[in-house]
């Protein structure tokens, strides 16, 4: 029995040993160690043999199934490894194969803009304010101090749906109307938008196109505070080293009116193609909100003043971009719009 | 306006400024440069020359031999002009002379004759064929015959000159003169300026004796002046006068239409000229149009009139359209011996209104439209009278004919130094502020602490104390502001939800793979109710500029279809676009439109495209629907959404969706319909369009957790065998109802449509998941409630279970 013992030991080790892959050293723990494998035949068997030998050979029998056991374990871990070298081997794969694309799009260059302007001026405490694209002329242009027979009111610059009805010019009306609302009481608004007049589509006009316009009233707004508004802006949207300088210019519904340059942000102020050799790029208008604008929303203009300022964010895209033709922002052409993917912070 | 700054220095001492300097001062402080024009464009040796002789070249018919004395020497030129002949002084370049352009003049044989330099003609040195005199345009300029022979012609003819390009606003009218930019660049330089002295002597024949003079509207004519010239010559005027006119941008025509013209330029008062003799009558009434009046005016356009255009008449007929233009029956011409100059002031708006309605904008017009000087109408005149007896000889009659009835006071405007300085953040002193005042020419007094200004009449935009803040300002320097913020209580801001809403929109549906599209909110009269969600009266423009930009839109769909095509025509392979817009639906009861918010996807080609892994995908119907219950679930929305098969004009009646929000319409899906594809150049293509405002204002129950399952939950398959045209949806929503509190989720996982099916009908496996939040489920309790979903389904969904 103990000789019968040693043999089956024996050959154990020797088919462990030859066992080449995890599966062929399974059927040896079968074969040898299974329900129906010899040591469990043995250990059956010990019934039949005399009571005083049976501890003896029990202990015995576990010493070679112990033993055997390590064999399959030691030769289990090496067979796994050579195991998972070979699958490592068969997975491998070109990692410079492109991957599986996701679908992403992005927004419009003009949207980029305008939430840029919005989010700037959100932090300093604006809020957008957004009214209707066809308008009453009150709101258009009688409120803003462009009374009925104005030369800078002409039939043939303004798409007119009704006598009275019109697409909106600029996004002025929507500052009437806020004031209009407010009662006399701080705005802090800024409104963008789509905006029509009456110009033939070319490079430089679009007979639709967007603005954004700012307007704080309230208690002591001086122009200075125009000017450091504008300054703030104008860093930025353009970088921290930006001049602005304010030119005298005329608008109906403001006095003084201003128009604000920046120092060229390609060259820094030397004088280049953008900047035309100027150093200075026009970016807005602006200006003291006029008195018959504040009065005629009911605001008492010597008690309360305020400032406006107003500009187009296809010129900005224009020229942060360097886009040369203002069609582009219309025609949708994915080659186009697709290029204004990447984000920047 | 064009302004030469050399016939400026007549006025104001620019006090060594080079033009470009001269420039940024004037734009930095009141009124842009636009442009600096340098008259010399870099010519160089052009002098005068004397033609010798002239004679036919043998050899070519249109060319001339010419025997020129440049100074230095007697040279040969071949000329082609037609004008040209002998004793004729005349603009020469000299072999290596620039001309405009930068042309370079050599010595050249013409048809074997040599010819050292060109004779040359206005143009050629760079003055623009309009301003060319008549009698020029065709050929080459003579200078008059004392011009000194071999001088540098450039100079003889004003080129040595810089022309600044003012881009005036509206309310810089004053502007509009050379007088007025002279009293502009005094303030800005501080410098005093000189008026022309006008002096001559007048004939002791009285013009009131041979004029008569009535003004029938004197709201729209308050101001009529006329003075009478006997015995004038006409002629050229001389070559200082054509010279400034060029230099303006006004063509020279005859000595007394260049005084007129030249006075315009200088003083900003429109004059006219009469022929006094073919105005017949010896009158002027000054009266509104009988409707249907005709005239015809300078340019040779008969033109009809109406009641409110005002009209100059000898009496009996128009002689002019007052402040527009003159009328040929009483134009100057060459045998005119004696003329009335008009100098008068037209109401703005009467003038504006006329030149609008026959679409003739003029010199005159631009200005009396924008208000002239009150104080210059006599000035003006008596300018014209003088420089037209110097210059054509006449004698001026004595005296004026006049109706004078315009107010000429100047505006006071009160206002004080502290607000201004408040207005402006600013501490500019009071001494400061009174010398800018000074440099101005405005009058003031200071008493109260206040000032008295009172604007000069040329000044008619200085109304208010604002108007004073902006003169101060920009005399000042807009540079020396200071830079501060807004002070007192802060404020939030930020976004309505509406708004953030608006964007989370936009951002899901570029993550999702869409580039955003921005159309235009006009369209045509074919297009205008495509698609649309709901239509309205259609809402015209009065004056389109085309038919295709006529409506506004009532869906944004056709334009996107358009940006489909356009971007399919140039090879895109897929086209994924969305816009977010306002559609136009019809009159609100306040006379406004309807103007809805919506958002619209258009996707055509390829959708997915890996395929070195084997996976290419099409767009398809699902795709599109995907991405709008994606949607849906950012918004919350998706349990209360629904889809169901509709026809909508122009999608595919088989592949068509109304989708509902709470039960009421908020959209449509669906492929395009494969007739209206091929009209447009497009592939398979679907489009969805949402009432996004509907969409966003939808109220919701506040976002609240709830327990994650702590129970294990069961899940059952079922295949059913129902008609092909039977909705998922339908078989969903009866699952659901049958399936009680215990059915957590039904999900389609199989469709069957194939030989394997009876004709007709079609298979589709749902996945239904029971699940208990408070306990584990027994397998009893699951049985009961599927078998009542089967039950329900065989009855209500008309539904076989499926093998
Ligand atoms: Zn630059």
């Amino acid at each position: 029995m103990e000789l019968q013992l040693q043999q089956l030991k024996e050959e154990a080790i020797s088919k462990i040993q030859a066992a080449s892959t995890v599966k062929e050293l399974q059927e040896v723990r079968v074969a040898y160690l299974g329900k129906k494998g010899p040591i469990t035949d043995l250990l059956k068997g010990m019934g039949k043999l005399p009571a005083e030998e049976r501890p003896k050979m029990g202990t015995l029998v576990n010493v070679i199934r112990e033993e055997v056991t390590a064999f399959l374990d030691e030769r289990s871990i090496l067979l796994e490894e050579v195991a998972i070298q070979q699958q490592l081997e068969n997975e491998s794969i070109d990692v410079t194969l492109p991957g599986r694309p996701v679908k992403t799009g992005n927004g419009h260059p003009l949207t980029r803009v305008v939430e840029e302007i919005e989010d700037l001026f959100i932090s300093m405490g604006y809020e957008v304010a957004e009214g209707p694209e066809v308008e009453k002329d009150y709101y258009n242009f009688e409120a803003l101090n462009l009374p009925k027979g104005h030369p800078a009111r002409d039939m043939q610059d303004s798409f007119y749906i009704s006598e009275d009805i019109l697409l909106r010019t600029h996004t002025s009306p929507v500052q009437a109307r806020t004031m209009e609302a407010k009662g006399g009481e701080p705005i802090k608004i800024i409104c963008p938008g789509k905006v029509y007049r009456r110009d033939n589509d070319d490079a430089t006009h679009s007979h639709q196109f967007t603005q954004i316009e700012g307007l704080v009233i309230g208690e002591n707004i001086r122009m200075s505070d125009l000017k450091g508004t504008l300054s703030v802006f104008a860093k930025k949207m353009f970088g921290d080293d930006r001049e602005i300088r304010l030119r005298p210019s005329f608008f109906p519904f403001t006095e003084p009116s201003v128009e604000m340059d920046i120092s060229c942000f390609k060259c820094g102020g030397s004088g280049c193609n953008v900047c035309k050799k100027t150093g200075w790029l026009e970016i807005l208008g602006a200006g003291m909100v006029h008195p018959n604008v504040l009065e005629m929303a009911g605001y008492d203009s010597k008690r309360l003043s305020g400032f406006a300022f107003g500009m187009g964010p296809e010129r900005i895209a224009m020229l942060k971009y360097g886009v040369e033709d203002i069609r582009h922002f219309y025609t949708n052409d994915v080659r186009f719009v697709s290029q204004f993917h990447r984000t920047e912070v | 306006m064009l302004v030469s700054t050399k016939w400026l220095a007549d006025y104001i001492s620019i006090k060594g400024l080079d033009p470009a300097e001269l420039a940024e001062k004037i734009t930095r402080s009141g009124i842009e440069v636009d442009a600096i024009i340098d008259r010399s464009q870099g010519m160089k040796n052009v002098v005068v020359g004397y033609v010798l002789e002239c004679k036919k070249h043998p050899e070519a018919d249109k060319l001339n031999i010419c025997q020129v004395d440049v100074g230095e020497e007697v040279t040969q030129i071949i000329c082609g002009a037609e004008n040209i002949a002998a004793n004729q002084k005349v603009i020469v370049a000299r072999p290596g002379a620039v001309l405009s352009g930068g042309i370079k003049i050599k010595k050249a044989k013409l048809r074997g004759e040599e010819s050292n330099g060109m004779i040359c003609s206005l143009q050629e040195i760079g003055i623009e064929g309009k301003l060319v005199p008549k009698a020029y345009a065709d050929g080459i300029y003579v200078l008059p015959s004392e011009t000194q022979t071999g001088a540098d012609a450039l100079e003889i003819l004003g080129l040595h000159d810089t022309v600044l390009e003012l881009g005036l606003t509206p309310n810089r009218a004053d502007a509009m003169s050379m007088l007025g930019v002279a009293y502009e660049v005094g303030a800005i330089l501080s410098e005093d300026m000189k008026y022309p002295e006008i002096s001559y002597n007048s004939s002791t024949e009285v013009a009131e004796n041979v004029l008569k003079l009535r003004v029938e509207d004197l709201d729209a004519n308050p101001m009529y002046v006329a003075k009478v010239v006997k015995n004038i010559k006409i002629g050229e005027s001389p070559l200082w006068l054509q010279q400034r006119l060029m230099a303006a941008g006004v063509r020279p025509h005859n000595n007394v239409v260049d005084v007129t013209n030249y006075v315009l330029m200088e003083y900003g008062q429109p004059l006219h000229a009469f022929d006094y003799d073919r105005l017949q009558t010896g009158e002027i009434v000054v009266r509104t149009a009988r409707q249907g009046e005709k005239i015809t005016t300078l340019d040779n356009q008969q033109r009809e009139l109406q009641a409110h255009h005002l009209v100059i008449t000898n009496g009996q007929e128009a002689v002019a359209i007052a402040g527009v233009m003159g009328g040929a029956n009483t134009e100057v011409h060459e045998g005119t011996t004696t003329i009335v100059i008009e100098s008068a002031y037209f109401k703005p708006a009467s003038v504006r209104q006329t030149s609008k309605d026959h679409n003739l904008r003029s010199d005159a017009s631009s200005r009396f439209e924008k208000s002239v000087d009150p104080n210059r109408v006599i000035a003006a005149a008596e300018r014209a009278a003088q420089l037209i007896s110097e210059l054509a000889g006449g004698e001026v009659l004595q005296g004026s004919v006049m109706v004078d009835e315009l107010d000429k006071s100047q505006k006071e405007v009160i206002v004080s130094p502290d607000f201004i300085n408040n207005r402006l953040g600013m501490k500019i002193s009071f001494e400061e502020m009174t010398s800018i005042l000074s440099r101005l020419k405005f009058e003031y007094e200071a008493a109260n602490g206040l000032l008295y200004i009172k604007a000069p009449t040329r000044r008619q935009d200085i109304q208010i104390e604002e108007d004073i803040i902006e003169e101060i300002a920009r005399i000042y320097g807009y540079d020396e502001i200071p830079m501060t913020l807004p002070e007192g209580e802060t404020t939030p801001g930020g976004l309505t939800p509406y708004q953030a809403q608006r964007r989370i929109v936009r951002n899901y549906l570029e993550g999702a793979g869409l580039l955003q599209a921005i159309t235009y909110s006009l369209t045509s009269k074919e297009l205008a109710q495509a698609f649309a969600l709901e239509t309205a009266p259609i809402t015209e423009l009065l004056m389109p500029m085309s038919e295709e930009r006529s409506i506004l839109r009532q869906s944004l769909v056709p334009h996107l279809l358009e940006a489909a095509t356009y971007n399919l025509a140039r090879k895109a392979e897929s086209v994924a676009l969305f816009e977010t817009g306002s559609v136009f639906l019809g009159e609100t009861s306040e006379g406004l439109l309807h103007e809805e918010e919506h958002v619209a996807a258009v996707i055509t080609g390829k959708w997915l495209d890996h395929s070195w892994q084997g996976e290419r995908k099409t767009v398809d119907f699902f795709v599109l629907k995907g991405i709008i219950e994606g949607l849906f679930l950012k918004l919350g929305l998706d349990k209360l959404t629904s889809f169901e098969q509709a026809q909508v004009d122009g999608l595919h009646p088989g592949r068509t969706a109304k989708i509902f929000l709470a039960d009421k319409p908020i959209g449509i899906i669906g492929q395009l319909h494969p007739t209206d594809q091929k009209k447009r150049d497009l592939k398979e293509t679907y489009v969805m369009e949402l009432n996004l405002a509907k969409l966003l204002t939808f109220s919701l129950e506040p976002l609240l957790y709830k327990a994650v399952p702590r129970f294990p939950s069961i899940t059952r398959d079922i295949a059913l065998v129902v008609e092909r045209a039977k909705p998922a949806a339908e078989l969903e929503k009866v699952i659901r109802g049958a399936g009680g509190k215990l059915l957590k989720d039904v999900r389609v996982f199989d469709l069957y449509e194939g030989e394997k099916m009876e004709q007709g009908q079609k298979s589709v496996a749902f996945s239904l998941t029971y699940e208990d939040p408070q306990r584990t489920l027994t397998d009893e309790e699951v049985v009961k409630t599927h078998s009542k979903v089967l039950k329900a389904l065989e009855i209500e969904g008309n539904a076989q279970l499926r093998g």
